[in-house]
């Protein structure tokens, strides 16, 4: 196929102004989903909206179950996935956390479960504001989680998320991190394919041999004592380790299909060609790093941002491969992580430990800044910027700086 | 379940070595003692004899340890658990038999309960283990029981290497859950294990410790000193006992198991041949199938659906998935149709179905039943029974004038 060809069929649907969460309802329409629970806590509660919206319009034929509480919501659509609905499910900050062992079972129980998480800080104090702590508390149990930027991207990872989570090498759920505020409740334009091209990406779901049926007498999650649960650890881990493989290929025909998706599905290089320096991020949080980035350009400044798409399988190998092309990367972290190695935040400490092992390591400084939901400024890049460079030029600066913190 | 050992092999390496010496040889070993008892019936008697093992190896300056096994279920009624006293001369041989689920090997199995001398299951995964699966090279089980060496050699498992039988006469201490419980089971084990394995401890050791307390007084010196006197020992050689005919589970690797933490469902109809659960059973059902009503309360009150119903609306018992509670007898609402009968008195039979033998010949099935009756019975207490609403009892509570008159009862 020709990149016009592409571009055309890129074309093919409709142009909507949408909030995220809207765009989310709008990917769950395509997906064409059979099961739904809810439970209201901003800023999920948008496409919680939304999607009950397209249900009442006749959009979408679905389950739409009110659960009682975040355990039982996830609880809900955990079960529904077992039996071969495709689910769509989803919370925000503290709501999130209450359904904790719902979570933890899901990917142990490799169903292929997709949520968004609306980032939202955890309690307390009660606010609604973007910090990323609250997804990010799943990162070890098997969770697939990416952090998207715009409303676009918000309907296109969630095609994504269906496709990889449901491929049999994977069957895991995929959390998809949309920050609150600033990507949940703004407009922007999307393109919406139809559904003919949704269908050519995204096969219909198919347990196979493990769909609970009375049909195919099988029990889940038994009991086991030490001598099965390493075992069930190990197929865990080896999933986990085909994912990149399975995200590429997927990334490769929604590319293929829409035209979109960018140059690798994981992360997002701007302006870094001859950078010496980067900020690192990810979320909303690009937005005023790339206008930091245009306006010091101008200036001469040889500075460029990287944006991670893909938390979880972190592409280790791709960040060694990208990031030692610098002097060094100052991480925007829109989390924390107390008394972790650097007392940093969660996303430069694992960071740290991905680029160990490279043969030239940058340097890395560390920002934590945006908590709360508090606003990210371009000036507040500019100075993140600064601090990066004369890092780079091996001047003595802090590894750890909060941004943006009254004294 | 068993640990200390690769996956799929029965027993720790070390343990295969018939040609080491025992531990009774050699004093400066670390020693282990099992006490393989009833939940919950004997959880307090097991974890007190536990303790008194580690307090008398103190007399003589070593250190101990017990370790309750974590897979087992003590806190359920009669369900078979264990747990373990170990005993060192020093702290780097102590820790060396620490962090782990149960010993190796034992130097002294005791059984409190004479219904499990030929094995338990671990919280019924694998089927059922020999009682003394690990018992070393020379190792002694101690059983408490009324039965003769002969009868208790129809069950308990051979070993390929000498051993010996300890045999406290006594019936099991199993009411009052042991929380006050002062019959003197607990003294009479340890004087049994003082006078059949002095490498243990002595009798002045444990003396000693009871001396110490104050709560403990000439009574208990008097149960620990019959003990001693009453336990009789004897030497069992390499092959006799019981055909040992348990084969060790083979635990697949992960790449054979099915993903996603599957596993087969049991079909309908079918019984899981994983779960069979007969070693909690220290009395089962006995059923007259003459004087049965087809009422089929036993078969809706089974908590372990082991009753099955035949092409004559029988309710034969599946004895592999009895664990002998006895709520069928209790809800039968016919006098001795359902008769609780001591366990032990069932060896030949084994969990073999009765039913074919009442098929082929009633007179004989009823001679059966009958003789069996006469020599094991079980008087039962009645009990609420909150399912049904309805004082249970049936024929066998000890007086059942009001026994549906439930102010009566509560009073």
């Amino acid at each position: 196929m020709t990149m016009q060809e592409t571009e055309e069929r890129g074309g093919r649907g409709t142009e909507k102004l949408m909030t995220g969460t809207q765009a989310v309802a709008q990917a769950v329409r395509l997906a064409d989903v059979d099961v739904t629970a809810a439970y209201p806590i901003r800023p999920y509660d948008g496409v919680m909206q939304a999607v009950a919206k397209l249900i009442a319009d006749g959009d979408l034929d679905a389950e739409y179950i009110v659960a009682e509480g975040e355990h039982s919501q996830f609880e809900i659509c955990k079960h529904a996935s077992a039996v071969g609905s495709r689910v769509f499910v989803g919370s925000s900050g503290v709501g999130w956390m209450y359904a904790m062992e719902s979570l933890a079972v899901t990917p142990s129980l490799r169903l292929p479960v997709v949520a968004m998480i609306g980032n939202r800080a955890l309690d307390d104090p009660g606010a609604f504001g973007v910090e990323h702590n609250d997804a990010m508390s799943v990162r070890d149990l098997g969770w697939q989680l990416n952090w998207v930027e715009n409303a676009q991207e918000c309907f296109d990872a969630t095609l994504m998320a269906y496709r990889v989570a449901e491929d049999s090498r994977v069957s895991f759920p995929v959390g998809i991190g949309v920050d609150g505020a600033f990507i949940t409740h703004s407009q922007t334009l999307i393109k919406i394919p139809d559904q003919e091209m949704v269908d050519e990406f995204l096969p219909p779901y198919d347990l196979g041999d493990r769909l609970l049926h009375p049909d195919n007498p099988i029990s889940i999650a038994p009991q086991a004592n030490e001598d099965w649960v390493m075992e069930i650890r190990k197929q865990t881990d080896d999933a986990a380790k085909r994912v990149k493989g399975v995200i590429q290929e997927a990334h490769d025909d929604f590319k293929r299909i829409f035209g979109r998706g960018g140059d690798n599905p994981f992360f997002e290089e701007y302006m870094t060609e001859d950078a010496e320096y980067v900020l690192f991020g990810m979320g909303s949080l690009s937005l005023p790093a790339k206008v930091m980035v245009r306006r010091l350009r101008d200036q001469g400044e040889k500075v460029g941002f990287v944006r991670l798409k893909w938390f979880r399988p972190f592409p280790t190998e791709e960040m060694v491969e990208v990031l030692t092309r610098f002097k060094a990367v100052g991480i925007v972290d829109r989390d924390y992580s107390y008394g972790s190695p650097k007392q940093g935040g969660v996303l430069f400490t694992d960071l740290r430990a991905a680029l160990y092992d490279a043969e030239v390591r940058p340097r890395l400084v560390n920002f934590i800044g945006g908590l709360g939901g508090r606003e990210l400024t371009p000036e507040m890049m500019d100075d993140m910027a600064d601090t990066t460079k004369r890092a780079a030029a091996g001047e003595d600066v802090p590894t750890v700086r909060w941004i943006g913190v009254r004294e | 379940m068993t640990t200390g050992r690769e996956a799929g092999d029965a027993l720790p390496a070390d343990q295969d070595t018939q040609q080491g010496h025992t531990s009774t040889e050699v004093r400066e070993e670390a020693k282990s003692v099992e006490f393989t008892y009833r939940g919950i019936f004997q959880k307090t008697l097991a974890a007190n004899l536990c303790k008194h093992v580690v307090m008398a190896a103190r007399k003589r300056e070593w250190l101990g340890s017990t370790i309750q096994r974590y897979s087992d279920s003590p806190e359920r009624n009669g369900i078979p658990a264990k747990q373990f006293a170990v005993i060192a001369p020093d702290t780097e041989t102590l820790e060396g038999h620490m962090a782990k689920y149960e010993p190796n090997e034992l130097d002294v199995i005791t059984c409190l309960d004479d219904t499990m001398a030929d094995g338990i299951e671990s919280w019924a995964w694998y089927g059922r283990q020999p009682i003394n699966v690990r018992l070393r090279r020379g190792g002694t089980l101690l059983v408490i029981s009324n039965r003769s060496k002969e009868e208790l050699l129809r069950i308990i498992p051979q070993k390929p290497w000498d051993w010996t039988l300890a045999i406290l006469p006594g019936t099991p201490s199993l009411a009052g859950l042991w929380v006050y419980r002062d019959d003197g089971t607990d003294m009479r084990v340890l004087g049994a294990i003082a006078s059949s394995r002095p490498d243990i401890f002595e009798m002045s050791e444990i003396e000693a410790v009871i001396r110490d307390d104050d709560a403990l007084g000439d009574d208990y010196i008097a149960a620990l000193k019959s003990g001693h006197d009453e336990v009789v020992v004897h030497e069992i050689k390499a092959g006799e006992g019981a055909e040992d005919t348990y084969e060790p589970v083979k635990l697949p690797g992960y790449k054979e198991m099915r993903e996603a933490i599957i596993v087969p469902a049991v079909k309908v109809g079918e019984k899981n041949p994983n779960y069979r659960t007969s070693s909690d059973r220290t009395m089962r059902p006995v059923v007259n199938f003459d004087t049965c009503i087809k009422c089929r309360q036993c078969w809706i009150d089974c908590p372990d659906e082991c009753f099955d119903i035949t092409d004559e609306e029988l309710h034969p018992i599946n004895y592999n998935y009895c664990t002998g509670c006895g709520i069928c007898a209790q809800v039968c609402p016919v006098e001795d149709c359902i008769v609780m009968v001591n366990d032990l008195e069932f060896v030949e039979e084994g969990d073999k179905d009765m039913f074919p033998l009442y098929k082929e010949d009633r007179d004989s099935y009823q001679e059966w039943r009958e003789e069996k009756i006469e020599k094991g019975r079980i008087q039962h207490h009645d009990y609420f029974n909150a399912d049904t609403w309805a004082w249970a009892g049936s024929g066998q509570a000890e007086n059942t004038p009001d026994r549906n008159d439930r102010t009566a009862r509560n009073s």
